[in-house]
């Protein structure tokens, strides 16, 4: 069913309500319902506070770098002969992707809500790094909480959060990735809430999580309309964002849900193929269910045990989507689409080749359909990718990928 | 009176949990007789899931071996269908929303009625999301078990007022697993919600020796026993009827 454009914008600015249509809502245990209601009582009381948000602009402006410029890739246009691509530059921030606009400011909002201690779940490492950069800037104690199995993808990342004076504990419960990590980090946040806050990385998570994170992100939608009305002086035709749990997507699209003539497309990991059992395409395979404390999509069995998913990319490698994104799809807003490993190794390379711009291999993700699409529309068009993250910390995935022997 | 006020009537109701399936389907059988025989007033059944958010490594490690040996809800349904033949007492589901909603609410809460499923306990399901199972338990005279913690302060009025069955209370912070102490104040926590409801509160998490049982069940209505179970279960297999009634046993008649 096609949603009107008001429909949209309507449903998801209701703050106070934790649901977007069906979806969102606070499936926790009792223990932490106390945190979350805390939790939901700061936020909404800091979000309106102009001392928070002029601290926040500062540490945004002042130590991230902000705002990332959106590039307009002459080459990469000139080549597909279709739109014109901009890319969203979120690799260019303090720390190389996205990551850490929620993270600065939930962990700004931590320190005002008096905690002195952070947790967090990771996956590729950069919301542990960027949760361990915050946590040091503002000094609180740190403890980020990654799968065994990500830990020996992303070595270079936990040796990263270490030095930046984060505790990292490998997680060996289920699959030991990125599901199990927040599951764990949930349990721990259970055991000791006082002082603690939990950075939840994602727009996924039990309310205010998916509303408090897409807040924190959206600014990379408003700065792209404001640099694309002063670049070509009109909106663009779509916004192309890679979707893992969908913190980058959100805040990119959000900027643009009352826009209609504005085309949201998320791309979910499709890892060897949406047929192949070895994927992450959450929208493409996964049904309505209930985990992490939202209801969404997930990839499951018949019997709703979550299924194991797999992607190249630690950072997608998630059995679910955040609920804003189920509700956009539902809606017709926003439509989502299975990119594989293969396609996005290429796109990587692609960059890589004709802009000189190593992107994250989740970014990738979205490269890859922009590689497709852009070519079959008219060159008036305009597409702007959202470039999430730098590809630094892929290049050794990528080299055992190719099978090339690295010697670091 | 239901078959769940009855088990704790006139009595400390000891609370016996298990992760159905684990180490087979059998075993689980065979253990929830052999608890029953040896004194347990209720059965916890667990299903197992894949992501169980509230569960210690314990009861987490006995979901993955149940699933890796084959358990589903139908089997599950089958199994208790046949154990309720056996045995009177009240068996409750303790399990997580998703295998619920996958398998579709009304369908999942009819399958517990026609087998002989007494409630369900879904720890995932705060106050605030009870709607999302409560019209389907109330259709099927299936009780919804309410958990209160030692967080819920101003909540806990609220919940106690509209629980049934029993009342769930969580002993300390965290998830389940054998603690060495228990310190959140249990007995506080159970007189606030007694000023509200007449219904049994039963303590849980973190209860594992027979001194523990008998200070909880002193302040409480009822014990809650899981991972100390499923432990011996890890450990004898098969053969874990034997070490589980006495364990049993030597639990109730501390309290």
């Amino acid at each position: 069913m096609q949603a009107t454009k008001q429909d949209t914008k309507q449903v998801t600015n209701q703050v106070n309500s934790g649901r977007f249509g069906v979806y969102g809502g606070q499936y926790i245990p009792e223990t932490l319902m106390s945190a979350v209601q805390e939790l939901e009582e700061g936020y909404f009381h800091y979000k309106t506070d102009p001392e928070f948000q002029r601290e926040l602009d500062s540490l945004l402006n002042h130590y991230a770098g902000r705002p990332s410029l959106l590039y307009f890739a002459k080459r990469m246009t000139h080549d597909f002969g279709g739109a014109k691509v901009y890319l969203k530059r979120e690799d260019l921030n303090h720390t190389g992707s996205h990551k850490i606009n929620n993270v600065l400011g939930q962990v700004l909002l931590a320190k005002k809500m008096g905690k002195t201690r952070v947790i967090a779940e990771t996956g590729a490492g950069q919301h542990g790094v960027a949760t361990a950069t915050a946590a040091a800037l503002m000094d609180l104690e740190c403890e980020i909480f990654m799968g065994k199995e990500d830990m020996e993808r992303q070595a270079l990342n936990v040796f990263r959060m270490q030095l930046l004076g984060a505790k990292v504990h490998a997680v060996t419960s289920g699959t030991m990735t990125l599901k199990d990590a927040v599951s764990e980090t949930m349990r721990e946040w259970a055991t000791r809430m006082d002082d603690t806050h939990y950075v939840l990385g994602s727009v996924m998570g039990p309310h205010p999580f998916p509303i408090m994170v897409r807040d924190f992100q959206k600014i990379i939608g408003k700065e792209i309309k404001e640099q694309m009305i002063r670049a070509e002086g009109r909106m663009p035709d779509a916004v192309i964002a890679c979707v893992g749990g969908g913190s980058n997507a959100m805040g990119a699209f959000y900027e643009f849900l009352g826009d209609s003539s504005v085309e949201l497309i998320g791309c979910e990991a499709a890892g060897l193929g949406v047929d192949n059992p070895k994927n992450a395409a959450t929208m493409a395979n996964g049904k309505v269910g209930i985990l992490h404390g939202m209801k969404s999509y997930f990839s499951q069995d018949e019997y709703g045990q979550i299924a194991p998913v797999y992607s190249l990319s630690a950072g997608l490698d998630y059995p679910g989507i955040g609920p804003e994104h189920a509700y956009l799809a539902d809606a017709g807003r926003a439509r989502y689409v299975p990119i594989t490993d293969a396609e996005a190794v290429d796109a990587l390379e692609y960059l890589s080749r004709v802009e000189g711009i190593i992107p994250a291999l989740e970014s990738a993700h979205a490269l890859a359909y922009a590689k497709k699409l852009v070519p079959t529309m008219r060159k008036d068009k305009i597409v702007v990718v959202v470039v999430s993250g730098r590809g630094d910390k892929d290049v050794a995935a990528l080299a055992r990928y190719k099978g090339v022997n690295l010697y670091e | 009176m239901n078959r769940i006020r009855r088990a704790f009537h006139g009595k400390k109701a000891f609370l016996a949990f298990l992760t159905g399936g684990d180490p087979d389907m059998e075993t689980t059988e065979n253990l929830i007789v052999a608890m029953a025989e040896s004194g347990a007033d209720i059965v916890e059944i667990g299903v197992p899931f894949s992501d169980a958010v509230a569960e210690g490594v314990v009861i987490q490690k006995a979901g993955e071996r149940a699933l890796a040996a084959g358990c589903t809800v139908d089997k599950l349904f089958e199994m208790v269908r046949r154990v309720r033949t056996k045995i009177s007492i009240p068996l409750l589901f303790m399990t997580y929303m998703n295998p619920i909603f996958a398998y579709g609410k009304e369908r999942f809460v009819e399958q517990c009625a026609a087998c002989g499923i007494d409630g369900i306990i879904v720890p995932d399901l705060p106050f605030e999301e009870k709607g999302e199972l409560a019209r389907e338990c109330a259709n099927r005279g299936i009780s919804l078990i309410s958990m209160i913690a030692p967080t819920s302060e101003k909540r806990i009025e609220r919940i106690a007022r509209d629980a049934e069955g029993f009342l769930y209370c969580v002993s300390s912070l965290g998830v389940t697993g054998e603690r060495s102490h228990i310190n959140g104040n249990v007995a506080q926590l159970i007189e606030q919600a007694k000023k509200v409801t007449s219904i049994p509160c039963a303590v849980g998490f973190g209860i594992s020796t027979p001194e523990q049982a008998r200070d909880m069940a002193a302040v409480s209505d009822g014990v809650i026993v899981g991972s100390a179970i499923v432990r011996l279960i890890a450990e004898y297999g098969k053969e874990s009827m034997g070490p589980v009634s006495q364990f049993v046993k030597r639990m109730k008649s501390a309290m």
